[in-house]
């Protein structure tokens, strides 16, 4: 029996395996299909056998058992004989860096022919080194759904897949795809897997691996969110508000990093949409209280923000929406008000909408109006912890308003 | 042991044994303690190893129907969408019998309203086809 520390040790030393042991086989001219479910059986022996017997060199060990795997798939098949022994007359590959790896298959995971939730599932399990039942349990599906959309997404990408690759507008996806996984993370409700920290991880890999500023400034944004986490949810997992939060809980160390990570990705002078969100969570973060918040250098942000697309308020209302709030504190409550004005139209069905507009009232002082709004709000929710969280305030304006 | 959804429902329940304002005009403990036993219940159905399962539904709905060949699927938000009966959430449990399923749904009705008193909530109890074969 082995304890759960070194088990723990050993799964985390595997996973970080996993990416380069998977580009060095596509590399070699596997197709990544098969070169994907080999690794993934490699990674199951591996978590059954290596607690007992550890591998002098895990990597060479995992490459090995998947290309086992891949021959005896192919031993199956007479026709592709022949291209397995034209395989094994290359050359092995030239040693490459690891971000190289990472950047590789990320793009291969993320192609943009796949639905979002294809692309996450891909990544965790081809970079992030997951086991389909983890991510299965990720996202609250059967194992079974899980590995036929891992299996669905690989079918788009049968192919060679460097031909389609690293082409430009790629790592905008890349980004959100890594972006949607630490949403998940950080919304949901605790699961074994720490999605967001899995995405901050991969994060740091692609920042590796690519100079471009705005992988820099997703991995500043991560973290900065990422260090309030503790503060979001009290003892009996109630959401609390970021101006309610005990700022004690926040994690200065992580907050000292995005802080760092985003000065090197701005110095770049490059700016794009995950930057201007970083900072706009590192000058909430930097406040000692919520009186102290710097909302006009926020709202100067946010104007950039809005200033990224042609028509913000059909391609980013969520930007728009973020400015109004912003505005409320800056020129006051019926200034930010107005501003949702213009989004009626495009989220008045959403309950986000009307929670901005629930909170810009009770800034006004007009708490019945405020009460309605967030009674709005919960009756849209699609979250039960956000529904409750809703229902209180609603309780709390109109206790408060009599 | 069979399977038993208990339903809740936004509208479409028999007359409220105990009519009660939306929870928005309920005072803020109370609200509290309604949503700490909904938490409460699924702790106890956890401890006593009958839970499956617990979720909410948003009140949003949508009729569908097949539209024909080559036609886009017909929707509507139903014949009468201020009245007709909409499901709200539901425990599944995992029980011994279905005097059992009436006891744990009494119970989750018994849930705390306005004032901290009983909401007397009715609760829809109903019996999941089991894919097992019948024993008798």
């Amino acid at each position: 029996m082995i304890d759960e520390p070194t088990r723990r040790l050993d799964e985390g030393a595997l996973r970080v395996l996993v990416p380069r042991v998977l580009a060095g086989l596509v590399r070699r001219g596997e197709d990544f299909d098969a070169a994907e479910d080999a690794l993934q059986e490699a990674l199951l022996e591996a978590l059954r056998v290596w607690p007992e017997h550890p591998p002098r060199d895990p990597r060479a060990w995992l490459a090995t058992v998947a290309t086992r795997r891949l021959v005896d798939a192919r031993r199956s098949d007479a026709a592709r004989q022949r291209r397995e022994e034209a395989t094994y007359a290359e050359p092995p590959p030239a040693a490459t860096e690891e971000g190289d790896d990472t950047l590789f298959l990320l793009f291969c995971c993320c192609h943009p022919d796949l639905a979002p939730p294809s692309q996450v599932a891909l990544t965790l399990r081809a970079v992030g080194g997951l086991t389909t039942r983890e991510i299965a349990d990720a996202f609250y599906v059967p194992e079974a759904t899980m590995a036929q959309r891992i299996s669905r997404a690989k079918r788009v990408l049968a192919g060679p897949p460097a031909r389609r690759l690293d082409q430009p507008g790629d790592l905008a996806v890349v980004l959100r795809v890594l972006y949607l996984v630490y949403t998940a993370g950080h919304i949901g409700p605790p699961t074994r897997v720490d999605l967001a920290g899995e995405a901050i991880r991969l994060a740091r890999q692609l920042t590796l691996a690519t100079e471009e500023p705005e992988a820099r400034g997703l991995l500043a944004l991560m973290l900065l969110n990422h260090a309030r986490l503790r503060a979001r949810l009290d003892p009996e997992g109630r959401i609390v508000t970021l101006d309610r939060q005990n700022r004690g809980l926040w994690d200065t160390r992580e907050i000292a990093e995005g802080v760092r990570v985003l000065q090197s990705a701005l110095a770049a002078r490059r700016p794009g949409r995950y930057q201007i969100e970083a900072a706009i969570a590192a000058l909430h973060d930097d406040a000692a209280c919520a009186e102290e918040t710097d909302w006009p250098q926020i709202l100067a942000w946010y104007d950039d923000l809005v200033a990224l697309t042609d028509d913000p308020e059909r391609q980013d209302p969520a930007a728009v929406l973020g400015r109004a709030v912003a505005v409320g504190h800056v020129l006051g409550a019926a200034a930010g008000l107005r501003e949702t004005d213009r989004l009626r139209e495009v989220l008045g069905d959403r309950h986000r909408w009307h929670a901005v507009r629930a909170h810009l009232h009770e800034l006004d002082g007009d708490l019945p109006a405020a009460a309605t709004a967030y009674a709005e709000a919960a009756r849209r929710a699609t979250n039960v912890a956000e529904r409750d969280h809703l229902v209180r305030q609603a309780a709390r304006a109109r206790a408060a308003g009599r | 042991m069979p399977k038993y959804l208990l339903l809740k429902h936004y509208r479409g329940a028999p007359e409220p044994h105990r009519p009660v304002p939306p929870m928005d005009q309920w005072a803020p403990e109370d609200v509290e303690a309604h949503i700490a036993f909904q938490r409460h219940v699924i702790e106890l159905l956890e401890e006593s190893g009958e839970y499956v399962d617990a979720q909410a539904l948003t009140p949003v709905r949508t009729w569908v129907r097949y539209g024909g060949p080559d036609a886009a699927p017909v929707t509507t938000d139903g014949p009468h969408p201020e009245t007709s009966d909409l499901v709200a959430g539901w425990f599944t449990i995992d029980v011994e019998s279905h005097e059992r399923a009436v006891e744990v749904a009494a119970y989750v009705s018994s849930e705390p309203g306005p004032g901290g008193a009983p909401l007397y909530e009715w609760i829809d109890v109903r019996e999941v086809m089991s894919g097992a074969p019948s024993d008798d």
